[in-house]
């Protein structure tokens, strides 16, 4: 259970990271917190050839809101965000993820962004971003660009980014109507583990309880975490009722394409897929109405 | 490809501890096997069991997952830093003794590192704050139950220290 040799470099820049990163070619990987990288270097499932250490560039550790996002430099701690009161109050849903996320010991260490670059398909951060539509800012020494997390995830552990590309920063939106609820919800063998599945959702009502709009998503049940924009879409105008939300957990799970382990069934899978898109829009609408009704005041 | 050596100096428990390691070296291995501070243990070495726990620049986290050369010019704390001037062990490891937290001791280093960052941010802990924050060490005698009871015992016995 030892790394296999590599050699190492910190980087004290986003820029001079990129260098690095062009100079050393496909065997060089980056090294953010490390809590999956470390690992899968140890049981030699990833074996680069150099490390380039990121977690001492000042200029990828921040949370800030900007141009209605919250923003996150990629090598902010997941703890951090965790416990950021600007991300708790705008962006709840980052916070209720992070709870689900590993140990506190290990969000001590992990990032935001080495989350979103590592793109396990049951990641609560990778679903987040699915969910929200966050925005994703790489960088190279060939310039920068930015993407929609949905475009950032092709498959388990595999992203549209290049071998010499650096996730810079995340941005989320914020939603500003008076009445947003959120929640995520999920199942692992044990709390702290790889949930097997896992939901997220957010909605927005109006004053009378309509629904202005809604995104979830479902993680762990297909290649990567999936959003469903369309189906979201037709909640919109609806007061949403139990059953108009079953219909529509029934209908997300209907189109994902769970894959099977040791630890569940396809079959199992699809099943919580369907249970825990349910559970978490009914708990983010209950906490919008809550809101509503001015029984939270945040 | 030899790999090179990289020199790194780290403050371990206070004292500014140089030396020469291989990349692929662990911060554990190296607190272990070069320091000769074998308080922090190996349990998985994947970031499992939470035994090899120190505080990294203050915050708890898991030395089996850094390599030592990524804690080059930082602040490492280890159980062993964790007892008083003069060696004994401080109020949190003897609450430990005085509820039997331990039978093989194994896991008992991180569950003190992860507790001694528990109890400084939060005082007054509920029982479910205390599960939360040894989540991630796994013991495999105990049941948990006397761990917890000590650091409930510990934050009593540090808050009652602060009033007098």
């Amino acid at each position: 259970m030892k790394a296999a040799a590599f050699e190492y470099a910190r980087a004290s820049s986003i820029e001079e990271a990129c260098a690095l990163l062009r100079e050393r070619g496909d065997g060089a990987r980056l090294i953010a917190g490390g809590q999956s990288l470390a690992p899968m270097m140890a049981m030699r499932l990833a074996r680069p050839t150099w490390l380039v250490d990121i977690n001492d560039v000042p200029d990828l550790q921040y949370i800030r809101v900007e141009g209605e996002r919250l923003r996150a430099g990629a090598c902010t701690r997941q703890r951090a965000l965790e416990r950021d009161a600007r991300a708790i109050r705008l962006v709840p849903l980052l916070s209720q993820a992070l709870q689900w996320v590993g140990h506190i010991q290990t969000r001590n260490r992990g990032t935001a962004g080495g989350s979103l670059a590592h793109a396990d398909p049951s990641a609560e951060l990778p679903l987040v971003a699915c969910v929200l539509d966050a925005e994703v800012s790489v960088r190279s020494t060939r310039g920068r660009r930015a993407l929609r997390a949905g475009d950032l995830f092709t498959g388990p552990m595999t992203t549209t980014l290049a071998a010499d590309e650096l996730i810079e920063e995340i941005a989320w939106p914020i939603w500003r109507e008076d009445h947003v609820g959120s929640a995520f919800t999920e199942v692992s063998i044990r709390h702290g583990d790889f949930a097997l599945v896992a939901a997220a959702a957010q909605v927005a009502l109006d004053g009378e309880a309509r629904c202005l709009r809604a995104s979830f998503g479902v993680g762990g049940a297909d290649a990567t975490p999936v959003a469903f924009p369309e189906l979201a879409q037709t909640l919109a105008g609806a007061r949403l009722e139990d059953s108009i939300i079953s219909t529509i957990a029934e209908r997300a799970a209907a189109a994902l394409d769970p894959g099977e382990d040791l630890h569940a069934s396809a079959h199992y899978r699809r099943h919580l897929a369907k249970v825990l898109a349910e559970r978490s829009l009914l708990e983010a609408r209950d906490r919008a109405i809550a809101r509503r009704a001015g029984q939270i005041r945040q | 490809m030899t790999p090179r050596g990289h020199r790194i100096s780290v403050e371990v428990n206070g004292h500014l501890h140089e030396g020469e390691v291989p990349a692929r070296l662990t911060l554990v291995d190296w607190l272990r096997d070069e320091l000769h501070l074998s308080g922090t243990h190996v349990g998985c070495e994947h970031g499992i069991c939470g035994a090899c726990s120190v505080l990294f620049d203050g915050e708890a986290v898991r030395s089996c997952l850094m390599f030592a050369v990524q804690a080059d010019g930082h602040r490492v704390t280890t159980v062993e830093g964790l007892s008083g001037e003069d060696g004994r062990p401080g109020e949190l490891q003897d609450a430990f003794c005085e509820t039997h937290a331990l039978q093989c001791g194994y896991c008992t280093p991180g569950m003190l590192i992860a507790a001694h960052a528990l109890l400084r941010e939060n005082p007054h802990p509920t029982e479910a704050e205390i599960r939360e924050a040894i989540g991630g060490n796994l013991c495999r005698c105990t049941g948990y139950q006397q761990i917890v009871e000590a650091i409930e015992h510990a934050a009593a016995k540090l808050v009652e220290r602060g009033a007098r």
